[in-house]
C-alpha cells in the first residue's frame, strides 16, 4: 500500500511556523521529518512518523506554491488563492526575507552576480548553512537590489513598499543593497571581527549623509550612490594635515581640551598626527572607486587598530573624536567647515561603532 | 423580453505574461451571454489593464437568465496570429433574479483556465433589470429561492413545508462526442463546463416551476448531483424540499429570543418511537429494507416484494401504540390519520431536511434505504446499431427500452427506488421519510443507485395550507415529555415490522422505545443526550471478479446484501463498543470499482437518555474445550470490556442508575454462548418477551468461529480514539458541546493509495482501507492540533475507485474550537438535568407549565414569537450566545470569506442569504511532473476552487458560504503520459453574517441598516 496522493487544503491556509523554518533553512523533507522527530513532537502529540511525513510534505508543497508569491510580497496580499490572515502573511514575508548573519557577512559588499552565486557552494560549506538556504538568501538580496535600484525616493521606504518588510529588516536590506552597490570590502581578515550590525549601522549613517539623497531627494538612485561631488570635495580636507601649522594648531586645541580627561592622553598626544593623517587621507582618497571599496579596511588600519593597540577605552575614543571634530571649527584658516562636518559627523559615528574587539 | 442584463468590465490584475518579447500582455475581454457577444478594447502592454468598459447590455428572456451563465473570456490580442485565450470566468447570475438576494455582483474574479489554472483576476460588475411578467405560462421560475442548507434557513420561518421536488436532465457528454477527437483538451473541458452550467441552470429552473406549482416559494435542502456516465451521457439531477418561507422581519429580534430557555425545544411533542433494532428496520438491514435489483430482471427483488406484502399489515396506524400514554393514544391516532391524509396526496412524502422546526418531527422509525444496480447501455450493442446509426453516437439506453426518452428512463429508475423507500417507511408505521438523499456510484457501464432516509411521523401542522392549528395537537403536545418523544416507536408493537427489543422509555416511562436507534437526520436540538457523541465508521471491501455487462451487474447485486449486512454489523459493534445507543446522520456509501466493492458508513454515535443502556459485547469461542483458546478468548473479552469502560469515560457517558422495577422486569439469563450472534437474527428469539428485555443482559455476542471473525474483533479494537481535546462527528452539532468559539477551519483532504496487486484478498483489502481512513483521521488531528480543544464537525468521507488498484478517499469537514471550561459545565448541567428527569417519574408536572408557554409562543404567528422558535431550532443554540465575550476575530477584516459545511457560523448571526453557489470546474495538465506530481496538481486545484468560490461570494456581497459541500472530486491520472485531469463540483449558500458582538452594536445604534433589506424582500415570488 503506497500513498499516491496525499493532500490537505484548508480554507484558511495552515502555516506551521516550525516547518516553515525548516523549509527556509533548506532541509529536505526527510531531514525535516527527522528533525521534527528529534524535537519530540511525536511524544507530545501521539502522532506517528507517517503522519509527520505527510504533514511535512503538505506544508512543503504549500510553501513551494507560496514561494512564487513571496518573490513579490504585495502579490501575496492581493492574491485570492490562499486565504491567509494578515498577521500570518506578515510572518511569512518577514521570515522569508530574514537572513543568516553568517551568510550575509560572506556576501556583504560583493557584487550580486552570477559569479558570486557560484561561490555559494563554498559559503555553504564554510557556514554550514544549506546551499538551498544560501540560494534563497542570495536571491532575496539580488531581487531586492534589482527592484529598488534606479528608483527614486528613500531606499528604506522603497524596500518597505515593494517587499512589505518590517522597518528593521528593511533597514538591513538597505544596508545590503548599499554595500552591494558600492562594493565595500568587508571580507578581509582584519574586518572579520565586525558584525553585520556594525556595517549596517555605518551604512545607514552613510546613506543619510553621504549620498545624493542627503542633499537632493528627487534623483534616481539617490540613496544607493555616494555623492560624487562630495567625494571630490573631500580632497580639500587634505590641508588639515598637509599644512603643518594647521595640524599643530589642531593638535594643541585637542590636547588642551582633553588634558586630564583622557586615560590615554599621552598615547593620544603621541599618536595625534598619525591618527589625523589617517582620517584625513581616507577622506582624500575617496575619489577613487578602489579606495571607496577599501574604506572599512582603511578605517580599521588607520584608526581602530592603532587605538586598540594602545588600549584606548571606548569612552576615550568618543571623547577624542568629539574633540577632534569640534576643534576644527576653531581653526581660522580652515574654510571647509560644512564639508568637514558632513564627513566627520558620519565618520565619527562609524568609528565608534567599529571600535570594539 | 423580461430582463436586461448589464455587464461592465472594469480592470484586470496579475495577468500572465503572454508576449515573451515585451514581458507584457495586450489583453481584451469578450463578454458572452446566450448568443450575444461584446468585446472590450484591447488594452496594450499591461499586466494590469484598466478597461473601464461601457455597460454591455443583453436583453434576454428570464428563462435564459436562469439557464445561461454569463461567460467572460480574457484574451491576448495578437496581430499576426489567432488571439490567445488567457482564461475564463463563468458567473451564475441566478442570485440576481430574486430581489431578496444580491442586487449586484461586483468584484475581482479569478481568471480560470482549465489547463493553466488561475491566471490573474478580473474586476466585473453585473446587474439585472427584471421586468414584471404576468404571463402565466412562462417557463421561468425566477424568484424561487434555493438553499443547500438542510434545515429552515436562519432568517426565515417555515409557513408550509410542501415536500419533495426532483428533476433530472440528460445530455451527451462533450468529452465523448466525436468532435472531441479533433479539438483541444481546453476546448473540450470548456464545452463540458459550459454544458454542465447550462444543465444545472435548466434543472434549477424546472425545479423552481414545480415549486411554484405547489405554491411554494423556496427549495430547502437542494442537492444537485452529476452522474458522469461516460459514453452513455451526462445526467444532472436534483432533489429538494419545497417550502413556503417567510422572512423574519428583524434580525435584532433574535437576540432576546435566544436567551429564552430551552423549553420550546422540547416541543417536539409526542412521539413514540421506533426502534430499529439492529438488523431489523433500522439501517441497512439487508433483510428487510433493501432491494437489489438489476434492471433486466425488473427492479423489484424478492425481498422487496415480501416487504410489500408486509406493508399492508403493519401500517394499521389507527391502533398504533395502543399501550402508549392513555390520553395520548386516541389523539395520536387521530393525528396520524390527519397527517397521513395530508401526506398521502403526495407521490413521495420525502423531505431532504435533516433538522426541523420544533414540533415538526413526531416520531422516528429508523433508517430506510434502497439500492438498485443498473446497466448504462451503450449504442454498440448489436441489437441497436442499425436503428441508431451513427448520427448520435451514444445514447442513454435502458436495457429493456432503448427507445424510451432518456430522462424518462432515469426518472423511472429513481421512481422505482423512491417507491421502495416509501413502502419501507410504511412498513415502519411511518408516513414520511426525512433526511432523504440519493446517490450513485458508476463504474464503466454499471451504476448503483442508492437512496436512503429516515422513516418518520410528522406533525401535520407544517404540511398543510392554512396555519390553523387545531386544539387537538396542542393538547397532545402538552402531554409530551421533552426530549424523548421522537424516540418512541411509531409502529404497532404487537405487529412489529421486524424483531426488536422494546422497553419503556427511560425518560418518560410512558411509551415504548427501541434499544437502538439509527437515523440519517441531525440530532434534534431538544434530544436528551448523555455525554458526548463521536464519529463512528464502518468500512468494508469486497473483491469481485471482473466481468462485463449483465454478469457484472448480477455479481454486484449478489454482493450488495452481504455488504449491507456486514456494514450494519460493524456499525452496531462499534456503537456498542462506544457504550452508545443511537446513530445520527448515518450515511452509507457503496462504491463500485472494476474488481471490488467498497462500503463506507459514517454516523455520529450518541447516548440517548430515552433509550436503554446498550449491552456489552460478548465473545464466544467455537471450541470451548481448548484451554489456551479459552484463555485467548477471555483475554479478548477483557480487552473489549476495558475498551467499553474507557470509552464511557472518554465520552462522559454516565447514565443515571435506574431501579429496575420502574423499567420492567429484567430479563433472565445471559445468552448461550454458542449462539451465532453476528447475525442479529438472534434477537428474534426474544420477540415473545419483548417487554421484558433489558439493556444490561442484552450483551451482544460475537462468535469467533474463523479468522474472519477474529479480524473483525481486532479491527474493532484498532480504531483509535481521537487525541484528547478532539472530538469528531458527521452531524451539524456535536452532542454535549454547545459553546463554540468563533474560530473555524474548513478543509478538504484527499488521499489515494495504490494497492499492490499481490495482496488482494478481502482481509488485506479491508486492512488497507481501514488504515487509509484511520491514518487520514490521524493526520487531520495532527494538522489541526493548534485548535485544541476543538471538534471536527460534519466530517464527510467519500470513497471512489478511480482505477483497478487505486482507492481514493476525500474528506471535507470543519474544525470548530470551543471553550473547554464551559463545555464541562454544560455537560454537567445536562447530566444533572437528565438525572432529574430520570428520577422523577412525574416530571410532567414540572414540564407542564413549560410546555404551555412554549406552545403559546409558537402558536401565535407573530414574527417575534416565530423568531424565537426558529432560532431555537438552530443548531448553534445558546452556545452561540455565550460566546459573545470571545474576542473579535482578527480575520474579520475585508475580504475574508469563511466556508463551512454547517448551516451556521459559530458566534455569528446570518443576516442574509444571497443565493446558492453551484460551481463545476475541470482542470487538466499535460505537465504533471512540473506541477509537483499528482499531489501538487490536486492541491493547487482545490486551493483554486476554494478561491473561486470565495471570490464569487465576495462579489455577491457575502462573507461566508454555509452548507458548503464538495459533491464530486473525480481525479484521473496517467503518469506515463505526464497527464492528469480532475473534475470538482461544489455548492453551498452564500450568506452575509454579522458577528454577534458587532450585531449588538448595530442593532442598538442603527437598526435600519440591517432591517431594511431584510424586510423589503418579503414577497417577491409567485
Amino acid at each position: 500500500m503506497t500513498s499516491e496522493l496525499d493532500i490537505f487544503v484548508g480554507n484558511t491556509t495552515l502555516i506551521d511556523e516550525d516547518v516553515y523554518r525548516l523549509w527556509l533553512d533548506g532541509y529536505s523533507v526527510s531531514d525535516a521529518v527527522a528533525l521534527r522527530v528529534r524535537s519530540g513532537i511525536l511524544e507530545q502529540t501521539g502522532a506517528t512518523a507517517a503522519v509527520l511525513q505527510s504533514d511535512t510534505m503538505d506544508h512543503y508543497r504549500t510553501f513551494h506554491m507560496l514561494e512564487r508569491l513571496l518573490h513579490a510580497p504585495p502579490k501575496l496580499l492581493h492574491q485570492l488563492i490562499f486565504q491567509i490572515p494578515p498577521s500570518r502573511q506578515a510572518l511569512l514575508i518577514e521570515r522569508y526575507y530574514a537572513f543568516d548573519e553568517a551568510f550575509v557577512r560572506e556576501v556583504l559588499g560583493k557584487k550580486l552576480s552570477k559569479g558570486t552565486k557560484k561561490d555559494l557552494d563554498d559559503i555553504s560549506t564554510k557556514t554550514s548553512i544549506t546551499l538551498k538556504s544560501c540560494r534563497r538568501q542570495f536571491d532575496n538580496f539580488k531581487r531586492v537590489f534589482k527592484v529598488v535600484e534606479e528608483m527614486r525616493g528613500s531606499l528604506v521606504d522603497n524596500i518597505q513598499q515593494h517587499f512589505l518588510l518590517s522597518d528593521r529588516l528593511a533597514r538591513d536590506y538597505a544596508a545590503i543593497v548599499f554595500f552591494a552597490n558600492n562594493r565595500f570590502e568587508t571580507g578581509k581578515k582584519k574586518l572579520q571581527y565586525l558584525s553585520f550590525g556594525d556595517f549596517a549601522f555605518c551604512a545607514e549613517l552613510m546613506i543619510q549623509n553621504w549620498t545624493l539623497g542627503a542633499v537632493d531627494s528627487q534623483v534616481d538612485d539617490m540613496d544607493m550612490d555616494l555623492d560624487k561631488e562630495f567625494l571630490q570635495d573631500l580632497k580639500e580636507l587634505k590641508v588639515l594635515v598637509a599644512d603643518k601649522d594647521l595640524l599643530d594648531l589642531h593638535k594643541s586645541l585637542v590636547c588642551t581640551a582633553l588634558r586630564g580627561k583622557l586615560g590615554v592622553f599621552s598615547e593620544m598626544e603621541a599618536n595625534f598626527k598619525n591618527l589625523s593623517r589617517g582620517l584625513v587621507n581616507v577622506a582624500a582618497k575617496l575619489t577613487h572607486n578602489k579606495d571607496v571599496r577599501d574604506l572599512f579596511v582603511d578605517l580599521v588600519e588607520k584608526f581602530v587598530e592603532p587605538c586598540r593597540s594602545d588600549h584606548w577605552p571606548l569612552s576615550d575614543v568618543r571623547l577624542f573624536l568629539n574633540q577632534y571634530s569640534a576643534s576644527v571649527h576653531s581653526l581660522d584658516g580652515f574654510r571647509h567647515q560644512a564639508l568637514w562636518d558632513r564627513y566627520m559627523g558620519t565618520l565619527r559615528g562609524c568609528l565608534l561603532r567599529l571600535y570594539h574587539d | 423580453m423580461p430582463g436586461k442584463l448589464k455587464v461592465k468590465i472594469v480592470a484586470g490584475r496579475h495577468l500572465p505574461v503572454m508576449d515573451r518579447a515585451s514581458d507584457l500582455t495586450d489583453a481584451f475581454v469578450e463578454v458572452k451571454f446566450g448568443n450575444t457577444t461584446f468585446k472590450t478594447d484591447v488594452y496594450l502592454k499591461s499586466l494590469n489593464p484598466q478597461w473601464n468598459s461601457e455597460w454591455f447590455k443583453f436583453e434576454v428572456d428570464d428563462e435564459d437568465l436562469q439557464d445561461e451563465p454569463l461567460q467572460i473570456t480574457v484574451l491576448d490580442h495578437d496581430t499576426y496570429s489567432a488571439n490567445d485565450a488567457i482564461g475564463k470566468v463563468y458567473i451564475d447570475i441566478d442570485p440576481l433574479l430574486y430581489s431578496e438576494a444580491a442586487t449586484v455582483i461586483s468584484g475581482w474574479f479569478p481568471i480560470y483556465d482549465t489547463i493553466h489554472g488561475i491566471r490573474g483576476e478580473i474586476n466585473v460588475v453585473v446587474k439585472v433589470d427584471l421586468f414584471n411578467d404576468l404571463n402565466r405560462f412562462r417557463q421561468s421560475s425566477c424568484g424561487v429561492k434555493f438553499f443547500c442548507t438542510t434545515s429552515i434557513p436562519k432568517c426565515y420561518r417555515a409557513v408550509i413545508i410542501h415536500g419533495f421536488v426532483e428533476e433530472l436532465v440528460v445530455n451527451e457528454d462533450p468529452e465523448y462526442q466525436w468532435i472531441d477527437r479533433i479539438r483541444t483538451p481546453r476546448a473540450s473541458n470548456e464545452a463540458r463546463q459550459r454544458l454542465i452550467s447550462l444543465m444545472s441552470g435548466e434543472l434549477q429552473r424546472k425545479i423552481g416551476l414545480k415549486v411554484l406549482e405547489m405554491r411554494g416559494n423556496a427549495v430547502v435542502g437542494y442537492l444537485q448531483c452529476f452522474d458522469l456516465e461516460g459514453e452513455s451521457g451526462l445526467v444532472v439531477r436534483a432533489i429538494g424540499t419545497a417550502c413556503t418561507l417567510d422572512k423574519l422581519s428583524s434580525p435584532a429580534a433574535f437576540l432576546p429570543a435566544c436567551n429564552s430557555p430551552s423549553k420550546e425545544i422540547k416541543e417536539i411533542p409526542f412521539n413514540e418511537d421506533p426502534n430499529p433494532n439492529t438488523h431489523s428496520s433500522g439501517p441497512s438491514t439487508p433483510l428487510k429494507n433493501q432491494t437489489y435489483s438489476f434492471s433486466p430482471s425488473k427492479s423489484y427483488s424478492r425481498q422487496s416484494s415480501s416487504s410489500d406484502t408486509d406493508l399492508s399489515l403493519t401500517p394499521k396506524t389507527g391502533m398504533g401504540s395502543g399501550s402508549a400514554g392513555k390520553e395520548g393514544g386516541p389523539f395520536k391516532a387521530l393525528l396520524r390519520q390527519q397527517t397521513q391524509s395530508a401526506l398521502e396526496q403526495r407521490e413521495f412524502p420525502f423531505f431532504t431536511l435533516t433538522a426541523f422546526p420544533p414540533g415538526f418531527l413526531v416520531h422516528v422509525g429508523g433508517v430506510v434505504s434502497a439500492r438498485s444496480v443498473k446497466l448504462l447501455d451503450r449504442i454498440h450493442n448489436p441489437a441497436f446499431v442499425g436503428i441508431m446509426g451513427n448520427t448520435r453516437s451514444y445514447k442513454l439506453l435502458d436495457w429493456n427500452s432503448f427507445n424510451s426518452d432518456e430522462p424518462e428512463t432515469r426518472d423511472a429508475w429513481w421512481a422505482e427506488i423512491r417507491q421502495e423507500i416509501k413502502s419501507h417507511a410504511k412498513a415502519l408505521g411511518c408516513h414520511a421519510v426525512v433526511g432523504y438523499s440519493e446517490s450513485t456510484s458508476i463504474c464503466e457501464e454499471v451504476c448503483i443507485l442508492s437512496a436512503s432516509g429516515t422513516a418518520a411521523v410528522l406533525n401535520p401542522r407544517f404540511l398543510q395550507d392554512g396555519t390553523v392549528e387545531g386544539c387537538l395537537e396542542q393538547r397532545l403536545e402538552e402531554n409530551l415529555p421533552a426530549g424523548c418523544g421522537f424516540c418512541h416507536i411509531p409502529y404497532d408493537e404487537l405487529n412489529m415490522p421486524f424483531p426488536a427489543h422494546l422497553t419503556y422509555c427511560y425518560n418518560c416511562r410512558k411509551q415504548k422505545v427501541p434499544d437502538v436507534l439509527f437515523t440519517t437526520i441531525d440530532l434534534p436540538t431538544d434530544a436528551a443526550v448523555i455525554g458526548k457523541g463521536c464519529l463512528i465508521q464502518a468500512r468494508l471491501c469486497r473483491l469481485k471478479k471482473k466481468a462485463q455487462a449483465e454478469a457484472n451487474a448480477t455479481a454486484i447485486s449478489n454482493l450488495l446484501p452481504f455488504m449491507e449486512y456486514e456494514v450494519h454489523t460493524q456499525l452496531m459493534n462499534k456503537l456498542k463498543l462506544k457504550g452508545m445507543n443511537a446513530l445520527f446522520g448515518l450515511r452509507i456509501q457503496i462504491t463500485v470499482g472494476e474488481n471490488m466493492l467498497m462500503g463506507l458508513a459514517s454516523a455520529t454515535g450518541v447516548y440517548l437518555a430515552a433509550l436503554p443502556t446498550p449491552g456489552g459485547i460478548q465473545i464466544a469461542g467455537k471450541t470451548p474445550n481448548d484451554g489456551s483458546y479459552e484463555q485467548h478468548i477471555s483475554h479478548m473479552q477483557k480487552k473489549i470490556n476495558d475498551t467499553i469502560t474507557k470509552n464511557k469515560e472518554l465520552y462522559e457517558i454516565n447514565p443515571p442508575e435506574i431501579s429496575e422495577e420502574i423499567i420492567g422486569s429484567p430479563i433472565p439469563e445471559p445468552r448461550q454462548r454458542s449462539r451465532l450472534l453476528r447475525s442479529q437474527s438472534e434477537s428474534s428469539d426474544e420477540v415473545t418477551e419483548l417487554d421484558l428485555s433489558h439493556g444490561k443482559k442484552d450483551a451482544f455476542v460475537l462468535e469467533i468461529d474463523d479468522t474472519d471473525a477474529m479480524e473483525d474483533v481486532h479491527s474493532l479494537l484498532t480504531d483509535v480514539p481521537p487525541p484528547s481535546g478532539f472530538y469528531s462527528c458527521n452531524t451539524e452539532i456535536m452532542p454535549g458541546i454547545n459553546n463554540w468559539t468563533s474560530e473555524i477551519q474548513m478543509f478538504t483532504s484527499v488521499r489515494v493509495i495504490r494497492l499492490s496487486s499481490l495482496n488482494l484478498t478481502n482481509q488485506a483489502l479491508n486492512k488497507n482501507f481501514n488504515d487509509l481512513c484511520e491514518n487520514l483521521l490521524k493526520s487531520l488531528y495532527f494538522k489541526l492540533r493548534s485548535m485544541i480543544p476543538c471538534c471536527l464537525c460534519h466530517v464527510n468521507f467519500t470513497v471512489s475507485l478511480p482505477e483497478d488498484e487505486l482507492i481514493q478517499v476525500t474528506v471535507t469537514a470543519v474544525a470548530i474550537t470551543f471553550d473547554k471550561n464551559q463545555a464541562l459545565q454544560t455537560t454537567k448541567a445536562q447530566v444533572e438535568k437528565s438525572l432529574q428527569r430520570a428520577s422523577t417519574d412525574n416530571e410532567e408536572l414540572l414540564q407542564f407549565p413549560l410546555e404551555l408557554c412554549s406552545d403559546s409562543l409558537s402558536s401565535h404567528p407573530f414574527p417575534p414569537a416565530k423568531a424565537v422558535t426558529v432560532e431555537k431550532a438552530s443548531p448553534m443554540g445558546e452556545g452561540n450566545f455565550r460566546n459573545r465575550a470571545a474576542p473579535p476575530c482578527a480575520n474579520s477584516t475585508v475580504g475574508v470569506v469563511k466556508m463551512t459545511p454547517l448551516s451556521f457560523i459559530p458566534g455569528a448571526k446570518i443576516t442574509k442569504y444571497l443565493g446558492i453557489i453551484n460551481m463545476f470546474f475541470i482542470r487538466e495538465t499535460t505537465s504533471l511532473r512540473e506541477e509537483g506530481g499528482v499531489s501538487g496538481f490536486l492541491h493547487a486545484f482545490i486551493a483554486e476552487v476554494f478561491a473561486m468560490v470565495r471570490a464569487h461570494v465576495a462579489a455577491l456581497g457575502g462573507n461566508a458560504v454555509v452548507s458548503y459541500i464538495m459533491k464530486q472530486c473525480v481525479f484521473m491520472e496517467n503518469p506515463n503520459k505526464n497527464q492528469a485531469q480532475c473534475l470538482i463540483n461544489v455548492s453551498g449558500d452564500a450568506v452575509v453574517f454579522v458577528r454577534e458582538s458587532d450585531l449588538e452594536v448595530v442593532s442598538t445604534q442603527q437598526p435600519p441598516a440591517n432591517c431594511q433589506p431584510l424586510c423589503t424582500g418579503g414577497e417577491v415570488t409567485t
